[in-house]
Order: C-alpha cells, then sequence, then structure tokens
C-alpha cells in the first residue's frame, strides 16, 4: 500500500538532475499543465515550488524533475524510493492559458524543459504545431529530448558547447527560425531568467502572444507573503496566484534578476552547514 | 479607591534580557493574583464589558466570580461557552478597547485586568488537562472549515460541541493561521498554540494539512461531500507602498518576514532551512500590531530598528501593550513621515529611504488627523524595509470561484448571519470585513457557526 507523500520512483536523469514520482492523489486528480506543487522536504525545509511535470489522476502519482542546487534539493535527492516527503501542498498557480493557436513554439533550458514538456502535450492535443527549441550547457546535461518529440512536430537542439545540435544557446535557435521566415502564434519559454528574458527579447513584435513561466523565490506559495512579486506591466503581481506564467513582453526581467539574487549568501550559509554534517 | 484596589499589572521579563530572545515577554499571573485580582469586581454592575465590549460577548462577571471563588474549573467552563481558546484571546485581544475599555472600574478607578485572568483561567485549564466534555447529540451532518485561523476555530469548536462533523482544512503544514505564521513566539507561544489545537482534534474536529481550497478541492467539490461550507481564510495579500524602489532586494512585507520567522522558524536558520536576511538597521514601515511583531522580532535577531509611520504618537493603532514593550526594548519611532521613494547604492539591495515629512491635518473617517504632506524630505539610510501597512482579503478562492460575490476590495459579500451568494457557503472573519482583530474574527466564526445550525436544521 503507497501511503500519500511517499517517493514511488526517482531516477537521476543526468548529473545532478533527478526526476521523481509521488504519491499525491489529491494533487494528481486536480492538476492542470502549467500548475505547480510546494514541497517541504522535512519538517525544517524550505517551502520550495516544483512545477508539475506529468500526473495521473487515476493512479494518484505526480511527477517532479529538480536538479540539485541548494540546501533543499540536495536533501531531496537524499530521499530514497518508499520514504516519505513532509508536506505538499497544491496544484497551485493559474493553469497555462493553452488553446488552438495554430503554430507555437516552445524554448525551454535545463531543467525548464521537463516543465515546459505537460504544456507543450496539451498545445499538441488541441491540435497546435509545435515547434520546440531545447537546449542545455552539453549534450550530457540534455534531458527530455524524448519527450519533448513525442509532443512536437519539430524539435531544435542547442548546446552550449556544441556538443550536441546547434552550438549556443536556445534565443539564436529561436533567431534562426524567425530569421528563416517562420511565423508563430504563440510562445512559451520555461528556463532560466536570462534565457526567458532574451527570448522574450527577440520575439516581440514578431510573435503577437508570448508567457514565460517565472522562477521567483516563494515562501507561501497561495497569495499571503509577497516574496514571489513581480512587476509586470507596471503591476506589482504575486506570481504564486496571479501566475506562474506572465506575458513575457510585460516582465519587468530586470527586477526578477535582482530579487533572485536575494539570498546567495544564506544558500552558502545553509549548503555548508549540511556538508559541515556530513550529509552530503 | 481603596475598596477596588489597584489593578494587577502582570510581570514581565526585564526588556534588556527578553529582546535577546523569542521567550514569552509577558508571564502568566499566579493563582493568588488571579483570586485577588478578580476579586476587584464590584457586585451588580451591568456588565458592558460583555455585551459591548467583547465581540464573542464572554460572560466576564461570571469567570470572575468564579475565579475569585478559587473555582477555576468553573472559571473555565463558563469562559469556553463563548471562547474556546482563552489562553489566545487572553494574550492578543485588544482588551484595553474591548473588555477593558468598557469596564466599570475604569470610571472609579482602574479597570480590571481582565485579559491577564482569562490567560491564567485559560492556562491553567491547559496544564491541568481539564476537558469538559461535549454533551450534545451526533447531528450527522458534514461541515468543512476553510482555514485554521481565529475565525475557523471559533466556528469549528462551535460546530463540533453542537455534534456535528467538522473537517478544518489548512493550506500550511501548521494550523493556526495567523497565529501560526503572524503572531510570534514571544507573543503567543507556539506550545499553547499546539496544545489549543489537540483541544479541537479532541472535540472530534478533523484536521487537514497541506490543502489549498480553490484548486486542490474546488467549492463546487467541497458541496458534494459537506452539507456546508464555512470561509474563514482571512486577509492575506498583502498591500503595497506602491513607490518607486519596493521591489529592490532587501524589502519584505510585513507577512514574507514574519511568516519566514515564525512559521518556517528562519530565526533558527542554518538548522531551519528557511533563510532570513536581517539588516543592520531595520525600518518598519507602519504602527499597527503587525508592524509592532515585526519591528520586535527584528530587534531579535539583532538589528537597530525604527517604526516609521505617517501619524503621530497618540494614532499608533497596535495594543498600547504592544507599543509599550516596543519602546521599553529599545525599538525607535520616527513619527509623521512617509516613504516616497526607496533607492539603492549596487542596484540591488536597498540602501536608503527618501521619507516625505508630514504634519496633521483634518480628521479622516476614522477621527484621527489625517496625514498630509510637507513637501519636505530627508532620507533614512537602511539596509532593511519591513513594510506592515494593511491587506486585503485572500484572492485565491474568489478567484477560483467565479460565482462567489466580492465587492471592490475582494471582500466576500455576506449577509448579516454569514450567508455569501453560493447556497450552503458560509464567510466569516477578514475574508468578510478585510482587516480586523484576531477577536472581531472569532466573533464572526460564532456567528456564522449558529447560522450554519440553523440552516442546516431546515434540511
Amino acid at each position: 500500500m503507497i501511503k500519500e507523500r511517499q517517493i514511488i520512483y526517482k531516477k537521476e536523469l543526468a548529473t545532478n538532475i533527478y526526476e521523481m514520482l509521488i504519491e499525491a492523489p489529491k494533487v494528481a486528480r486536480a492538476a492542470h499543465a502549467g500548475q505547480f506543487v510546494l514541497i517541504m522536504v522535512d519538517e525544517k525545509g524550505e517551502r520550495v515550488p516544483m512545477t508539475l511535470v506529468d500526473w495521473n489522476p487515476e493512479v494518484g502519482w505526480i511527477k517532479i524533475v529538480y536538479q540539485e542546487v541548494g540546501t533543499s534539493t540536495i536533501k531531496l535527492s537524499m530521499k530514497k524510493v518508499g520514504d516519505e516527503i513532509y508536506y505538499i501542498a497544491g496544484p497551485l498557480g493559474h493553469p497555462s492559458r493553452v488553446s488552438k493557436f495554430g503554430n507555437v513554439l516552445m524554448v525551454g533550458g535545463g531543467v525548464g524543459i521537463p516543465a515546459l514538456y505537460p504544456i507543450a502535450r496539451e498545445l499538441k492535443r488541441l491540435g497546435n504545431r509545435v515547434i520546440t527549441v531545447i537546449g542545455a550547457k552539453t549534450s550530457n546535461a540534455l534531458i527530455y529530448e524524448k519527450e519533448m518529440s513525442e509532443v512536437s512536430d519539430e524539435v531544435y537542439i542547442t548546446t552550449d558547447n556544441g556538443s550536441k545540435g546547434i552550438k549556443g544557446f536556445t534565443v539564436d535557435a529561436v533567431k534562426l527560425l524567425l530569421n528563416n521566415g517562420e511565423k508563430f502564434d504563440a510562445v512559451w519559454a520555461v528556463g532560466p531568467a536570462l534565457m526567458m528574458k532574451a527570448v522574450a527579447e527577440v520575439t516581440n513584435g514578431k510573435i503577437p502572444v508570448s508567457y514565460s513561466s517565472l522562477n521567483s523565490i516563494m515562501v507561501c506559495g497561495v497569495g499571503m507573503c509577497g516574496a514571489c512579486r513581480v512587476t509586470v506591466g507596471n503591476k506589482t503581481l504575486l506570481t504564486c496566484v496571479d501566475g506562474p506564467e506572465f506575458d513575457s513582453y510585460q516582465v519587468n526581467w530586470k527586477e526578477l534578476t535582482i530579487r533572485l539574487q536575494a539570498y546567495k549568501k544564506e544558500e552558502m550559509i545553509s549548503l555548508e552547514m549540511l556538508k559541515g554534517a556530513g550529509k552530503v | 479607591m481603596s475598596k477596588i484596589g489597584h489593578r494587577l499589572e502582570p510581570k514581565t521579563r526585564p526588556p534588556e534580557i527578553r529582546k535577546k530572545d523569542f521567550e514569552e515577554v509577558e508571564l502568566t499571573i499566579s493563582p493568588e493574583e488571579a483570586i485577588k485580582e478578580a476579586s476587584r469586581d464590584i457586585k451588580f454592575c451591568a456588565a458592558p464589558c460583555s455585551f459591548r465590549g467583547c465581540p464573542v460577548n464572554v460572560n466576564i462577571p461570571g469567570f470572575l466570580k468564579k475565579v475569585s471563588e478559587g473555582d477555576f474549573k468553573e472559571a473555565y467552563k463558563i469562559l469556553i461557552q463563548n471562547t474556546p481558546v482563552p489562553s489566545i484571546t487572553g494574550r492578543v485581544c485588544q482588551q484595553e478597547i474591548q473588555c477593558e475599555g468598557q469596564c466599570v472600574l475604569r470610571r472609579v478607578g482602574e479597570p480590571i485586568a481582565i485579559g491577564a485572568v482569562e490567560r491564567f483561567v485559560g492556562d491553567w485549564a491547559l496544564e491541568n488537562n481539564i476537558e469538559i466534555p461535549v454533551t450534545s447529540e451526533k447531528k450527522h451532518k458534514k461541515v468543512a472549515v476553510v482555514g485554521s485561523g481565529p475565525s475557523g476555530i471559533v466556528a469549528a469548536a462551535d460546530l463540533a460541541r453542537m455534534g456535528y462533523d467538522v473537517t478544518m482544512y489548512e493550506a500550511f503544514h501548521i494550523p493556526g493561521g495567523v497565529l501560526a505564521y503572524g503572531i510570534p513566539e514571544f507573543r503567543l507561544p507556539k506550545r499553547i498554540l499546539r496544545k489549543e489545537f489537540e483541544r479541537l482534534q479532541n472535540l472530534g474536529v478533523n484536521i487537514e494539512l497541506g490543502v489549498v481550497v480553490g484548486t486542490t478541492y474546488t467549492i463546487p467539490e467541497l458541496l458534494k461531500d459537506y452539507n456546508a461550507v464555512f470561509l474563514g481564510v482571512g486577509a492575506g495579500r498583502p498591500i503595497f507602498l506602491n513607490v518607486p524602489g519596493e521591489n529592490l532586494a532587501g524589502i519584505y512585507t510585513a507577512n514574507e518576514f514574519l511568516t519566514r520567522v515564525n512559521l518556517m522558524k528562519a530565526y533558527m536558520f542554518p538548522e531551519y532551512d528557511t533563510p532570513i536576511h536581517v539588516g543592520k538597521k531595520v525600518a518598519v514601515i507602519g504602527a499597527g500590531n503587525t508592524a509592532m511583531d515585526a519591528a520586535r522580532s527584528a530587534l531579535r535577531l539583532g538589528a537597530d530598528v525604527y517604526v516609521i509611520y505617517r501619524r503621530g504618537r497618540n494614532e499608533v493603532s497596535a495594543r498600547a501593550v504592544e507599543f509599550k514593550h516596543a519602546e521599553e526594548e529599545g525599538v525607535k519611532f520616527i513619527f509623521w513621515a512617509a516613504p516616497v521613494e526607496f533607492e539603492s547604492n549596487d542596484g540591488i539591495n536597498v540602501s536608503s529611504i527618501k521619507l516625505m515629512k508630514m504634519k496633521p491635518g483634518e480628521p479622516d473617517r476614522s477621527g484621527r488627523p489625517r496625514p498630509v504632506p510637507t513637501g519636505e524630505t530627508f532620507n533614512f539610510d537602511t539596509d532593511m524595509v519591513i513594510t506592515a501597512i494593511g491587506f486585503y482579503p485572500n484572492p485565491l478562492i474568489p478567484q477560483m470561484t467565479p460565482d462567489l460575490k466580492v465587492d471592490d476590495h475582494g471582500r466576500v459579500v455576506v449577509d448579516i448571519e454569514g450567508r455569501t451568494s453560493i447556497p450552503r457557503v458560509y464567510a466569516g472573519g477578514d475574508i468578510v470585513t478585510g482587516e480586523s482583530t484576531v477577536i472581531e474574527a472569532m466573533g464572526w466564526g460564532r456567528r456564522v457557526a449558529r447560522t450554519i445550525d440553523k440552516d442546516l436544521q431546515k434540511i
């Protein structure tokens, strides 16, 4: 008998990048593409937002993919199949505003690719022509190529070092597509803030509808603390309850980047402590 | 004067010691002190404290009489008929404008320290594990209480006592709402909150954590499983100043700062994983209860703290005792000043605030002088800002429930008895009023529980 919040399956997709299936029937039954959950690994843990990559409402599991970057994600990786996660709440945020647009461009970077996957799948199901650009630092770090291929009409790959596909960033491939005269009705970008910003800059004026899924630092996830606030079209909005997807052309990217750096020092301290405790 | 005696002032821990930790500031009075203070109550007063002063109409003369006789168990029984959590209300109610504000002894001397005596009785009952059995018959009807804050606690306790099957839904990992994330340990210890929730569970209330009603379960879904739904989700969304630079790093809303410190225990970072950036010189904007809680928490984390308020000393809206404790502990106040811009040296972190000097103008709707800009500004250097200027109702449920009628401010519209625009859905507390006090929210919980009972009797 699998208990609620138990880890069902765990796999390292690439160095430090993990895919995890967790029993969460309440979340799975209500989930939509573009939504996320908040996870606390243990009772002393942070509240960490994780985008839903996949879910099964009948069986009751959810899937997340994450990269080990700090204390919380390292602690999550230390959990084994059969272990329980302390807390999972969701689904949170608005579902992606998917519909039949026609030609849709999907741009994903790093662990943003799995987060992009359910949105692409939904857009494909709705009858859109889905063109996908995914990128990573190296071919070894590239994940979800197969999954994205299954829900895309065409897939373009970029790597920073040229070990696979086009040498460069995802935005370089986007530029190539646009320069070749490809026309798109909508674009989704999920990845690092700098990547989403770069995509927004080159597609602005060329693709009418543009969404980015923001990765602001979050605490409550339910609209009461304001930690994840962003400026969108000169209005202060909350990523958790007003997003997580916003019009890429309206987002104040500079501010988002500033706010993402707020805890750099503390993140180092926490990590040192975890290492000092001999847990890693 | 001699006959009615002097008011008991509860002992507090010395400011220079308490400002260095998160232990409780005010101490629970002793049984002897409680008996002596309760004995100051005069016979045959009209009890305006209960009827006009207390939003949940606690029978104050009744419980005081039992305390004066040394019968604390009977006193507790009387108290919990109206406040299921006297240990909490005794600590956080704004007594000086409620019960104690109405006390007839105020006119001839000093009001009875009702809050301190109430808190004593509550703590005594918790320590001695006094349980008051529920006697009502099972109604075999189910009610969902959404939110585990003040209004939800009272609604759940009342409905459970009436014999309903109650399930309480809470989005966070710890129940209590603002009592858990907002009010700091030094004012309301979490062990008290935990015990009060154990009591609620003993009454038969089922508590489900990590459920976000609106998305995990929608209101229509809950209506399939429950005979009635009570929404007590509170005032969540913080109000922003909307001045340039407000989103620089190092600027927190009080809700974020307090949630990190209280709920996530960031004051124990890095033992707990949630970090908090604590500045050397902290500016808290606003002078309500939340502002005091934030200022005193920042002080305890080692900062030099300034409360900046656009009005004057006499207009401070926090409980008088919190203001007093804050000053005793060394929180400094800058009155008649309002932020017009936040500035940064490195382009990332806040480094100073441009403040507008204000002056008192004509009285506003609250009767207090309206703050008027003088046109003169000055700069205040700071490396951390906490804004505490109020809240809007939590937007999540209204966003996800189009049929639920809300007003222009996002407040759920209810009739006088707490019925919303959706049949069998009720609401109370800050989600309805916008922003008020713990005890006023509790008053709503009580009122709406009665309405639910009345309506469910009919079906």
